[in-house]
């Protein structure tokens, strides 16, 4: 082995210096808590009976989990949440890049008008929600107009809470999946449409042979970060209908929340919330495995 | 096939003559304008509702323009019980202080990942990588509890710290610091440099617009941050905007005028910061792709 030079020496120290200031936060902040909440996976631990009352119990978490009928039904109000938003969010999102993507006038202004409902706080939004879903609100005013006599009180009707959070996730978040498509919209190359002209190509074959196959990427990108934002959603859950009425909106996150702070049961809350990433993680690797399938790069 | 495509003729490519009267695109900017209203509608109607007094509120048809603008709305939820000045504070002081931190310590790590060699690198940016993956949430009850050990459960630090050690400034950084060619670090270095003087001379100049874009999309993530102010505080005197939205939720229960004024003085500060550096967020979330 070479004798390091001064410079190497020099390119070692900086390195490391340059790095510890993150580091140490990383392992504080990051690490350390990954660590931590997977031990306390496999215990159980009332936040009450203090640091000496953590027991190691093995599987038993997950066990319990399995038949839980609160965890069961959060999963699976988290798995009709993520569809729906996702699926939404991404079709109108699309559409309106194409419209921009399009001859129209204004095109900075209509971008923004698209995109700004994603940086208002979902706090914001809950609060708008409640105000515009209230009984006597806009959204049941119109129902009436509409010759709907009795329209029902959106957040606390079973078959309208969730509907009325996922219109809410859609509205955050179509928004950033135009952004996304307009990006990848304007690197198709022109001469794809002008060759499908001269094959004569109409619109819709253009649209579903070049268009389509061409912002696939973006479509991947697009379908494997928000089912990971869909299964965050808590703000407006937590705001507007505390999971219910019943268990109709309660999700994984804010049954996780509500397992670790208003029950204490801090080992069964880090069990849960692992196994929500395991969940993910598999999500994200199905559709990397599938991707060469439809994904043109 | 990518020849075959640019040796095709460059007839269809020209510019074609400038029409007064475009018909179809008027329509389309028309439909595409009916969408965005369409989109902006809750917002217009908050700000609407926010100046109307309780009862026109709920009067239908909607009246969009109040029939009397009454400020009053405002007064009472800027002096009222819970005076909205501090939360104001509050979230100002944990946002600068977690950004400029942020900024920072993760340009500092970036350079230290992009432009340095030594042992271990690759295997502690690997370690950051692997982590950015796990949700929040996982590391929210472990936070609670180490915080509550250092001490510091129910102070701004319990905010600030970790929105210092964002993994994906680091990741996002990183990979903007790889772009910039070798060349001008080297050429420095045999000037005698040291690294210090290229990373605050020659890189953070030239990745301007990744720093500014991380700046915009970390100041409206943690300024829009609701769960670890929910779960980490409890002081009211204490809290940052959204939980504090919580609290004239609760008190205002159903006078909605009144929630959408504190709501329309919520996102307000967002709304400028947004509008003021559009290019550069929409540039961060293009070219991260990630939401935090």
């Amino acid at each position: 082995m070479k004798p390091l030079t001064q410079r190497q020496r020099n390119q070692w120290i900086a390195g490391y210096l340059f790095l510890l200031p993150n580091l140490l936060g990383f392992f504080a902040f990051v690490a350390v808590p990954v660590l931590f909440s997977l031990y306390l996976a496999f215990s159980r631990w009332n936040l009450l009976s203090g640091a000496a009352g953590i027991r190691f119990v093995g599987l038993d978490n997950f066990i319990t989990m399995a038949s839980d009928p609160w965890f069961i039904s959060s999963l699976v109000n988290n798995l009709v949440y993520a569809f729906f938003t996702v699926a939404f969010s991404i079709i109108i999102g699309l559409f309106m890049a194409l419209l921009l993507n399009n001859k129209v006038f204004w095109k900075g202004a209509l971008r923004t008008m698209y995109f700004v409902p994603y940086v208002v706080s979902l706090v914001a939004i809950s609060a708008i929600w409640m105000a515009i879903l209230s009984r006597f609100g806009p959204v049941s005013q119109f129902a009436r107009f509409l010759g709907i006599e009795n329209p029902p009180v959106w957040l606390m009707d079973p078959s309208f809470a969730m509907p009325a959070i996922i219109a809410l996730g859609v509205w955050n978040h179509a928004g950033y999946c135009m952004l996304i498509y307009l990006a990848a919209l304007q690197g198709v190359p022109k001469e794809l449409y002008e060759a499908a002209e001269v094959d004569g190509g109409n619109a819709r074959v253009k649209f579903f042979h070049v268009t389509l196959p061409m912002i696939s990427p973006a479509t991947f990108l697009l379908v494997i970060t928000q089912i990971i934002a869909s299964f965050r959603v808590f703000a407006p859950v937590q705001i507007l209908t505390q999971g219910g009425p019943g268990r109709s909106t309660t999700v994984l996150v804010y049954y996780i929340y509500r397992t670790a702070y208003q029950n204490y049961r801090m080992g069964y809350a880090s069990a849960m919330a692992w196994v929500m990433f395991v969940l993910i993680f598999l999500i994200t690797m199905i559709q990397w495995r599938g991707q060469k399938k439809w994904v043109n790069y | 096939m990518g020849q075959l495509l640019t040796a095709l003729p460059a007839a269809s490519s020209k510019v074609p003559p400038r029409k007064t009267f475009e018909p179809v695109k008027i329509l389309l900017t028309l439909f595409a304008l009916g969408i965005g209203l369409f989109m902006v509608m809750p917002l217009v109607w908050m700000i609407s509702a926010s100046l109307k007094s309780e009862v026109e509120v709920f009067q239908y048809p909607i009246r969009w323009i109040p029939e009397t603008i009454r400020w009053s709305n405002y007064q009472e939820v800027w002096a009222g019980m819970y005076p909205f000045g501090i939360f104001y504070l509050n979230s100002l002081k944990v946002t600068i202080i977690s950004v400029t931190g942020l900024l920072i310590t993760s340009s500092l790590a970036a350079y230290s990942f992009a432009k340095l060699d030594y042992p271990g690198r690759d295997f502690l940016f690997v370690a950051y990588l692997s982590t950015m993956m796990i949700p929040p949430q996982v590391l929210l009850v472990p936070r609670f509890i180490l915080f509550r050990q250092f001490g510091i459960l129910n102070t701004h630090w319990a905010l600030i710290l970790p929105g210092i050690f964002i993994i994906f400034g680091v990741f996002l950084l990183r990979q903007f610091f790889s772009t910039i060619p070798n060349e001008l670090s080297e050429s420095a270095l045999i000037d005698g440099a040291s690294h210090l003087t290229i990373w605050s001379r020659i890189i953070m100049p030239l990745a301007k617009p990744a720093l500014v874009s991380l700046l915009i999309v970390s100041f409206v993530w943690r300024w829009n941050d609701y769960e670890e102010p929910l779960i980490f505080l409890n002081t009211k005197e204490l809290f940052t905007i959204p939980v504090a939205m919580t609290l004239f939720i609760d008190e205002f229960e159903t006078r909605y005028s009144l929630i959408m004024a504190a709501t329309v003085s919520a996102i307000l500060p967002v709304l400028v910061v947004f509008l003021a550096g559009q290019r550069f967020f929409v540039q961060g979330v293009v070219t991260s792709g990630l939401k935090g």
